[in-house]
């Protein structure tokens, strides 16, 4: 029964992206809808990146420092682990997970509420695809800003780590350069980008579809918008996996 | 015009419309009414593809809508109006650019001209000065009004309205009808509306349709219908007491 059910949404969700990735009525209409979407999913997000990185950065190293290091440890380990911690994890896949939550119910709720007031009909009866001219915007707008948030995200992470060094005296600064300078490998900067990517079509589709099918009222436009969160969560988790274990 | 032929329809067992043959046409307002939950709305959506027919043909001057591909519904959605029963404007948007969207999206003109024709439809309407207001900043007339002004921005051939004066006061509700009335003449347009305001039926009505529990129960015009001799259709119209006595008095002073 339940496999059924999960064939028919993936099956409606596949049509519905099919309608989404049609050329645009018209590319100026586009343009302006992919503005106003990446000031509100992306620029919108900024703050809520930066402050969660910065803590995470700080609490990583001070767990590091006190709870993990001990005497026999080259002193870079804490920065050392910090920084992959935040590269490798943190900065793409947690950091999406966070969004999903937030961009998520977002797009969802407007959707819905645009679905059951009628506003997507309006844009059908006018000839409009109206998949099209509401989805393809905030998917190309999620995916394009993502990696800008991912880099805010590590700098913001490494930051924190600084402010633990020089406001908390938990670890030194040269310490915490030297860690944060070893072995560093570029390809893992580029793994958490990639990963991101993925994970930003994730969070725009798949809200996009639960708020755009919703049927009924008010009711729904809330269940539509937990839905599209916890779907979202859970598909990013699953493909952490398999992108991590693809791509290292 | 648009004809209709042999409509049927019906949600998974259950039969909603049932052998609808009908015609609406051009320069007219044409009506539907019927009691709650008759079908008038799913007859709207049917007649604007929002919902498929079970069975039968809709036909717009001759080009039939259900044997349309995706693409020559588009097009001939470009003639169409429509006005929502919720008014359905884009929220995050202000009258004027919901005026401007239709027009934003297919005219070829200039920005100035677009502009030109979003504030004179607005005009039309009497909302000249509340184009900067956001939808939830105007009253629920106000709402129909620019919606009907969006309706009619890109000059459609066909114009459908559901229910456009429910949960209006009865003088607003007289404001739109003869605005809906006035657009379809001075323009030619196929208009068609939802309504069970008998003020409308009586005010506008130039080819009503009535229809019972999906059946198209009697067609006529406003002249006809106060001396109509159908039991169903009486019964709907002269609803209270007060409204047969006047029907009484009225086919009195008819005959004398
Ligand atoms: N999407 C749907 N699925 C199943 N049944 C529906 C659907 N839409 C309408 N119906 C049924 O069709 C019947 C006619 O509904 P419709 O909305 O056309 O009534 P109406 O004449 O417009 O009423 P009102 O004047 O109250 O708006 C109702 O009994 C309704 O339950
Ligand atoms: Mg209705």
């Amino acid at each position: 029964m339940y496999i059924i059910k999960f064939l028919q949404s993936f099956g409606e969700y596949l049509l519905l992206m099919g309608r989404s990735f049609q050329k645009p009525e018209r590319f100026k209409m586009f343009l302006r809808k992919y503005y106003q979407e990446v000031m509100a999913l992306g620029v919108n997000s900024i703050g809520i990146v930066l402050l969660i990185s910065l803590f995470i950065g700080a609490v990583i190293c001070i767990q590091m420092k006190l709870n993990i290091q001990s005497a026999w440890m080259p002193t870079w380990v804490s920065g050392y682990t910090t920084r992959e911690i935040m590269l490798l994890e943190f900065s793409s896949a947690i950091m999406c997970l966070i969004l999903a939550g937030k961009v998520g119910s977002n797009i969802a709720s407007e959707l819905g509420t645009m679905r059951v007031t009628q506003q997507i009909d309006a844009l059908e009866i006018m000839g409009v695809n109206s998949a099209s001219y509401l989805i393809l915007p905030k998917i190309t707008a999620l995916v394009s800003i993502i990696p800008v948030l991912v880099t805010f995200s590590v700098a913001a992470g490494i930051a924190g780590a600084y402010c633990t060094a020089y406001f908390a005296d938990i670890i030194t600064p040269s310490d915490l350069t030297l860690g944060l300078q070893h072995q560093f490998t570029q390809w893992f900067f580029w793994m958490g980008v990639i990963k991101s990517l993925f994970f930003a079509f994730i969070i725009a589709s798949v809200s996009s579809y639960y708020g755009y099918t919703v049927r009924g009222g008010s009711i729904e436009v809330g269940k539509a918008s937990t839905n599209a969160v916890v779907s979202s969560s859970v598909l990013i988790l699953f493909s952490d996996i398999f992108l991590t274990k693809m791509l290292s | 015009m648009i004809t209709v032929d042999k409509l049927y329809k019906s949600f998974d067992d259950r039969q909603v419309l049932s052998d609808i043959n009908t015609e609406f046409h051009n320069g007219k307002t044409n009506l539907i009414i019927g009691q709650s939950g008759s079908g008038k709305t799913v007859l709207m959506n049917c007649l604007v593809g929002l919902h498929e027919p079970s069975q039968g043909h809709i036909l717009y001057d001759g080009r039939d809508l259900t044997a349309m591909s995706k693409r020559e519904r588009t097009l001939l959605r470009r003639e169409i109006g429509m006005l929502f029963q919720s008014s359905a404007l884009f929220d995050s948007m202000t009258v004027l650019d919901n005026v401007m969207f239709p027009l934003d999206m297919f005219s070829t003109k200039s920005y100035k001209e677009r502009r030109e024709r979003a504030l004179h439809c607005l005009d039309r309407v009497n909302l000249g000065g509340a184009e900067s207001k956001y939808p939830n900043e105007l009253s629920g007339g106000m709402q129909k009004r620019a919606a009907i002004a969006r309706a009619i921005a890109m000059e459609p051939r066909y114009l459908f309205c559901d229910e456009p004066n429910s949960g209006l006061d009865p003088k607003t509700s007289l404001v739109i009808d003869k605005l809906i009335s006035d657009i379809t003449h001075e323009n030619n347009i196929t208009t068609v509306v939802n309504t069970h305001d008998m003020n409308s039926v009586i005010g506008i009505g130039e080819n009503i349709l009535f229809i019972d529990k999906g059946h198209k129960a009697w067609q006529g015009s406003n002249k006809e219908v106060l001396t109509a001799d159908n039991k169903r259709l009486n019964d709907f119209i002269f609803a209270s007491d007060f409204s047969k006595q006047l029907r009484q008095d009225i086919i009195a002073n008819m005959a004398g």
